[in-house]
């Protein structure tokens, strides 16, 4: 009897690293790093006198306390920077206190808004981070301070998680399910269910009705759009709105959010993934300047 | 700055919200709560002030439908012992 393996993962997305080309850190005063471990990916940013200068971005898998450090290790590749150099480092996201390298941990939320202030600008005002296990909806004031949130951990329905599951059952890679999803005629009854388990054997269920997979993908990401405006909802959304998150690059969950909402969120250039690890970069920055102001006086 | 803890699902919505504006971290919710669902924490979203503040436990945020039981209008008939022994108002619950 042969046995054998599909070799294909469609819900394996790429890891990836950056260094800024411009800059060099040994010129720098402050280096501080912010991890954020998130129940699926976590990511490294290093950033010099509070400029971005490299970021890694790989799975957590089961191990969260060695996939920190490995992210770590791997932005800093190739840098010639040591961790002896680095000022201070900040942990964040759901396992935040297994990054043994850290100086201290902050709430996700606080470094979600700090992040993508960074990366938006100072318009922002609702912030919608999805991520791999849970969805937060976060309104902040012209500074990035928080001043209403709204967390849903309970379930994987909605997130990142959630779509990798859809990813490998209808076999398509999981960059692509965004863009697939949006390539249908006309808008489709959602999956009535927001439980991935049962919203799985529902697409199952059209699957074998006949529905293609990009319609069947469509059903589900609408559903999931549905979810996150509800959670938006309680909170009143402001202008301007964005994402951050893995999420934030699925296209079809985007669209249908905004149209759902009214709002055009606004675009950026940088990764909104890594919002959450400059956030806490910035907050190591500010408690290395609060501490050398305290030494002075 | 309000911090809401807690979710929705099939049966309701059930959040716990926090005026952390209002709270001043004195603990009196924590020892009215019979099920220890409260906690004291530094603010979340301001840690760089490093401000006490009440906040639901990281435990009970994903069960507020039954961890809030013991004390909700279907078992006792009157106020909530949290709400009550917060002088400032700064605590609501969503259902």
């Amino acid at each position: 009897m042969a046995n054998q393996k599909s070799q294909e993962e469609y819900y394996r997305w790429l890891e990836y690293r950056w260094t800024a080309p411009d800059i060099d850190w040994q010129e720098g005063e402050i280096i501080t790093v912010g991890v954020d471990t998130g129940s699926v990916s976590t990511q490294a940013v290093v950033m010099v006198d509070g400029k971005l200068y490299a970021y890694s971005s790989m799975r957590t898998g089961a191990n969260s306390p060695e996939s920190a450090q490995r992210a770590i290790d791997w932005a800093l590749e190739g840098t010639g920077m040591s961790l002896q150099q680095i000022h201070y480092i900040v942990g964040t996201g759901y396992g935040r206190v297994n990054v043994p390298a850290a100086n201290r941990t902050i709430t996700e939320i606080a470094c979600h808004s700090l992040g993508a202030h960074f990366i938006y600008g100072n318009s922002v005002r609702t912030i919608l981070d999805i991520g791999g296990q849970d969805a937060k909806a976060i309104i902040c004031d012209g500074k990035g301070r928080v001043t209403n949130f709204l967390m849903n951990d309970k379930c994987a329905a909605g997130t990142g998680r959630g779509m990798e599951v859809f990813a490998e059952l209808v076999r398509v890679p999981i960059e692509q399910v965004g863009e697939r999803s949006l390539q249908v005629d006309e808008e489709l009854p959602t999956v009535s269910s927001t439980c991935v388990v049962f919203a799985k054997s529902e697409a199952l269920t059209l699957l074998r009705q006949g529905w293609n997979v990009n319609a069947v993908l469509a059903a589900y990401i609408a559903a999931m759009a549905h979810r996150t405006v509800e959670l938006l909802q309680r909170l009143g959304v402001e202008k301007e709105l964005v994402f951050t998150g893995g999420l934030s690059k699925n296209t079809g969950l985007i669209k249908r959010v905004e149209e759902e909402v009214g709002l055009k969120a606004l675009e950026t250039r940088l990764d909104p993934q890594i919002a959450g690890g400059i956030g806490a970069a910035l907050f190591a920055k500010a408690l290395v300047e609060k501490s050398r102001k305290e030494v002075a006086t | 700055m309000i911090a809401n803890y807690g979710y929705r699902d099939g049966s309701g919505t059930y959040i716990i919200a926090i005026d952390t504006e209002e709270c001043n971290g004195c603990g009196y919710c924590i020892e009215a709560c019979p099920y220890g669902v409260l906690e004291i924490t530094i603010d979340p979203c301001e840690p760089l002030e490093e401000k006490m503040v009440a906040a639901v436990t990281e435990g009970c945020r994903w069960k507020l439908k039954y961890s809030c039981i013991p004390c909700k209008p279907a078992s006792r008939g009157d106020e909530l012992p949290c709400i009550t022994a917060c002088e400032f108002g700064a605590i609501a619950h969503s259902w």
